[in-house]
C-alpha cells in the first residue's frame, strides 16, 4: 500500500494537477478571507470557509477524475492487479494519496485564524473545528469522486459526473424541502425507492424471484403502515433524507457553533461505503 | 508449476476461452500460438489473476489464484499485450515502484533494478521519462518490469511486437537466458519466433487447445506432401510440356514472377526425388533454371491445418454476407505477423 500511495502522491505533482488543485483552493478561499475577514473585519474564519464550500464542487472532481479511469485507459491497472497486493491496498493507497493532496490546502487554511489573531480577537475552537469538518467533508467528496472515476475510462465523464453528484449533495437541503409531506406522497416515494432497490438487487444477482419477493415485502409493509399508522408516513422522506445531508455538520459549526458528532459518523460512513463500492466495481469488472 | 483446469471465460454470449486445460512444467519455454482473437491474451490474463474465469481454476505451484492470490501472484511476472507503464515516471522510478509492488526487499531494490536494466539494456535511458521513449524501449521497460523480483514464472504476451529485427534477436536471446532459471510462457502469432524459441508449443484456436507438443513433433504430425518450386526462363506451355514427361509430378500451379520467366509449384507424389531428372530435362530443352526450392511441411502448415477447419465455416458465412471470397486463413493471421515471419526466416 505504501508503494502505491507514494507513487500516486508523486504523480499529482509530476503533472500540474496537484499544484493547480492546491492553488485553486487556496486562491479562492483567500479571496473570501480578504473580503470577509480583512476588509469587513469579521473575526470568524469558519464563516469564510463556508464560502469555500462551493469551491470544493469544482476542485474535488479535478483531483479525483483520473484516479481509476486513467489507470484503466492506459491499462496500468494490469500491473497493479497482477501484483501481489490486495485490492483493498490499491484502493486505500490511492484514496489516501488524494486525501493527502487535499490536506495540504487545509494545512494552509490553519494559518488564516492566526492571521486574524494577529490583528485582534480570534475564535480558534470554532475555526479549527470548521477546518476539520471542511476537511472531512472533502474526504467524503473524494470518496464519491473516486467511485465515479472507477466506473468509466474517461476522465472527462468522471469529472462531470462527480461535479453533478456533488452539486446534488450541495443542494441537498433545498431539494429535500421539495419532497411531499403528506402520508400518501411519502408512501409513493418510499415505494419508488424500494422498487429501485429491488431492481438493483435483480441486476446484481439476476434472480427475479428474490427481487419480486423483496418488492412484495416492501409494498405490503408500506401499505400496512400507511393504513394503520398514517402519521408515521408523514414527512418520512424529508426527515430521513434530511439526516443524510453531508454538509449539515459543517454548517452547524458555522451557524450554531455546534460540533455534531452524528454528522462526523455520517462522513466516515460515506467514505467507507464509497471505498467499498469502488472495490466492488473493480472486482466486478474482472468477472464480467 | 502452473496447472490450468477446465478454464472457461464468457463475455456475454461470446465464449473467449472454451474448457482449456494444460500443465506447464518447470524450466521450459512455452509458446502460445494462435490467430488473433483466439483467446491467448484472455488466457494469460486469467493465469496472472487480472481477470476472473467464468469456470475452472488456475493453480500456481499449488496455490489457487482465487483463494491465495497474493501467494500465486508473487510467483508470476507478467508483461501484458500493452506494457502497463506510468508514462509520467522515469524508467528508474517506474522500475523501483514495480519492485516495491512485487515485495522486493527495500535494500535490494536498487540492486535488482540495475540488474534488470542491464539485462534488457535500458541503462542509457534510465533517467528519461517513459512518455518520451520509443515503442521498442517501452516494450523493454515492460519486459524489465516482468523480470523484476525474478519470479519463477514469467509470462510474456507478444514480447517482440513493435521491435526492430535487431531488438527481436536480443529479446529472444534474453528469453533463452531467462529460461535457464525460470519458466517462460510467451504468446505469439509469429510462427518463426515460436519455432525458434519455444521448447513446447500450444496451439489455441477459438479458445480451445488444438495441439500441444514440441515444434518438431508437431511438424511430424502432419503428413505433408513435398512441394517443389521452380522458376524457369521460358513460356508456360514450354515448361508444361517438359514437366508432363516427368514421373511423380502430381499437380502444377503456375505463376509469373517476371516477364519471360515461368514460375511453377509442383506437388510431388510419394516423396519422389525428381530434382535431378528435372534439371537435365530442362537443360536438354535449353530452358535455363533460375531457382529450385524444395519445401517440407512446416509449423505453418500445422498451424493452418489445425486452425483452418474451425475458421472456415465462420469465414464462409462472413464472406457470403459481405459478398466477397476472402481467404479465411489470411484473415485470421495478422498480415504484419506474416511479414515478420518472412524476414525472420531469412535471418
Amino acid at each position: 500500500m505504501k508503494g502505491i500511495y507514494k507513487r500516486e502522491l508523486k504523480s499529482y505533482f509530476y503533472s500540474m494537477i496537484g499544484y493547480v488543485f492546491i492553488a485553486f483552493l487556496v486562491a479562492f478561499v483567500g479571496i473570501y478571507f480578504m473580503a470577509y475577514n480583512l476588509n469587513m473585519g469579521y473575526p470568524y474564519f469558519s464563516y469564510t470557509l463556508s464560502g469555500g464550500l462551493f469551491i470544493l464542487l469544482i476542485a474535488i472532481p479535478i483531483l479525483t477524475m483520473k484516479s481509476f479511469s486513467e489507470e484503466r485507459r492506459s491499462k496500468t491497472d494490469q500491473l497493479l492487479l497482477t501484483a501481489p497486493v490486495t485490492l483493498g491496498q490499491i484502493v486505500w493507497g490511492k484514496y489516501l494519496a488524494m486525501v493527502t493532496v487535499f490536506a495540504l490546502p487545509n494545512l494552509i487554511f490553519c494559518l488564516f485564524p492566526l492571521m486574524i489573531k494577529a490583528s485582534g480577537q480570534a475564535y480558534f475552537k470554532v475555526d479549527y473545528c470548521a477546518i476539520l469538518a471542511y476537511f472531512l467533508l472533502g474526504c467524503a467528496y473524494i470518496a464519491v469522486g473516486m467511485f465515479l472515476s472507477s466506473l468509466t475510462e474517461s476522465q472527462i465523464i468522471a469529472a462531470i459526473s462527480t461535479f453533478g453528484v456533488l452539486l446534488v449533495l450541495y443542494l441537498w437541503n433545498g431539494l429535500v424541502d421539495f419532497l411531499p409531506t403528506d402520508a400518501g406522497g411519502n408512501l409513493a416515494g418510499v415505494l419508488l425507492l424500494w422498487s429501485l432497490l429491488a431492481f438493483a438487487v435483480y441486476q446484481m444477482v439476476k434472480n427475479w424471484i428474490l427481487a419480486v419477493l423483496l418488492e412484495a415485502v416492501g409494498v405490503i409493509a408500506g401499505a400496512v403502515v400507511y393504513f394503520l399508522r398514517p402519521s408515521w408516513m408523514e414527512r418520512l422522506l424529508p426527515d430521513v433524507l434530511g439526516q443524510l445531508s453531508l454538509s449539515n455538520g459543517f454548517t452547524s459549526i458555522i451557524n450554531e457553533q455546534l460540533l455534531d458528532v452524528s454528522s462526523l459518523f455520517l462522513g466516515i460512513s460515506v467514505i467507507v461505503l464509497f471505498v467499498f463500492l469502488t472495490m466492488q466495481t473493480i472486482q466486478r469488472r474482472r468477472w464480467s | 508449476m502452473i496447472e490450468v483446469k477446465n478454464l472457461v471465460k464468457r463475455y456475454g454470449s461470446h465464449l473467449a476461452v472454451d474448457h482449456l486445460s494444460f500443465v506447464v512444467e518447470k524450466g521450459q519455454i512455452y509458446g502460445f500460438l494462435g490467430p488473433n482473437g483466439a483467446g491467448k491474451s484472455t488466457t494469460m490474463n486469467i493465469m496472472t489473476g487480472y481477470l476472473g474465469a467464468t469456470e475452472g481454476e488456475v493453480l500456481v505451484n499449488g496455490h489457487d489464484m482465487l483463494k491465495e492470490p497474493e501467494e500465486a501472484k508473487k510467483l508470476i511476472g507478467y508483461l501484458p499485450e500493452i506494457p502497463p507503464l506510468y508514462t509520467d515516471m522515469t524508467v528508474r522510478e517506474y522500475l523501483a515502484f514495480a519492485a516495491e509492488l512485487k515485495k522486493v526487499k527495500k535494500a535490494e531494490i536498487p540492486v535488482q533494478v540495475d540488474q534488470v536494466m542491464e539485462m534488457v539494456k535500458l541503462e542509457d535511458v534510465q533517467h528519461r521519462l517513459i512518455r518520451n521513449l520509443s515503442k521498442g524501449y517501452k516494450q523493454r521497460v515492460g519486459l524489465a518490469q516482468a523480470v523484476l523480483g525474478f519470479p519463477e514464472i514469467i509470462i510474456l504476451d507478444e514480447p517482440t511486437v513493435g521491435l526492430d529485427p535487431k531488438q527481436i534477436i536480443e529479446i529472444r536471446q534474453l528469453i533463452r537466458e531467462l529460461a535457464k532459471k525460470h519458466t517462460v510462457i510467451l504468446s505469439s502469432h509469429i510462427l518463426a519466433e515460436v519455432r525458434e524459441v519455444c521448447d513446447h508449443v500450444m496451439i489455441i484456436s477459438k479458445g480451445k487447445l488444438v495441439a500441444s507438443d514440441t515444434p518438431d513433433n508437431l511438424e511430424r504430425l502432419i503428413e505433408g506432401e513435398d512441394t517443389l518450386e521452380l522458376e524457369v526462363k521460358g513460356s508456360r506451355s514450354q515448361v508444361e510440356e517438359i514437366l508432363k514427361e516427368i514421373q511423380g509430378v502430381k499437380e502444377l500451379r503456375f505463376y509469373e514472377p517476371e516477364d519471360g520467366v515461368t514460375g511453377v509449384q509442383i506437388q510431388i507424389a510419394d516423396h519422389r526425388e525428381i530434382r535431378e531428372e528435372l534439371f537435365y530435362a530442362l537443360a536438354e530443352k535449353k530452358c535455363p533454371l533460375y531457382r529450385m526450392q524444395m519445401s517440407k511441411a512446416t509449423l505453418e502448415d500445422v498451424f493452418l491445418e489445425l486452425t483452418q477447419n474451425e475458421n472456415e465455416d465462420e469465414a464462409a458465412a462472413r464472406s457470403a454476407e459481405a459478398g466477397i471470397g476472402e481467404d479465411p486463413i489470411l484473415e485470421g493471421i495478422d498480415p504484419e505477423g506474416e511479414e515478420d515471419a518472412g524476414y525472420e526466416r531469412d535471418l
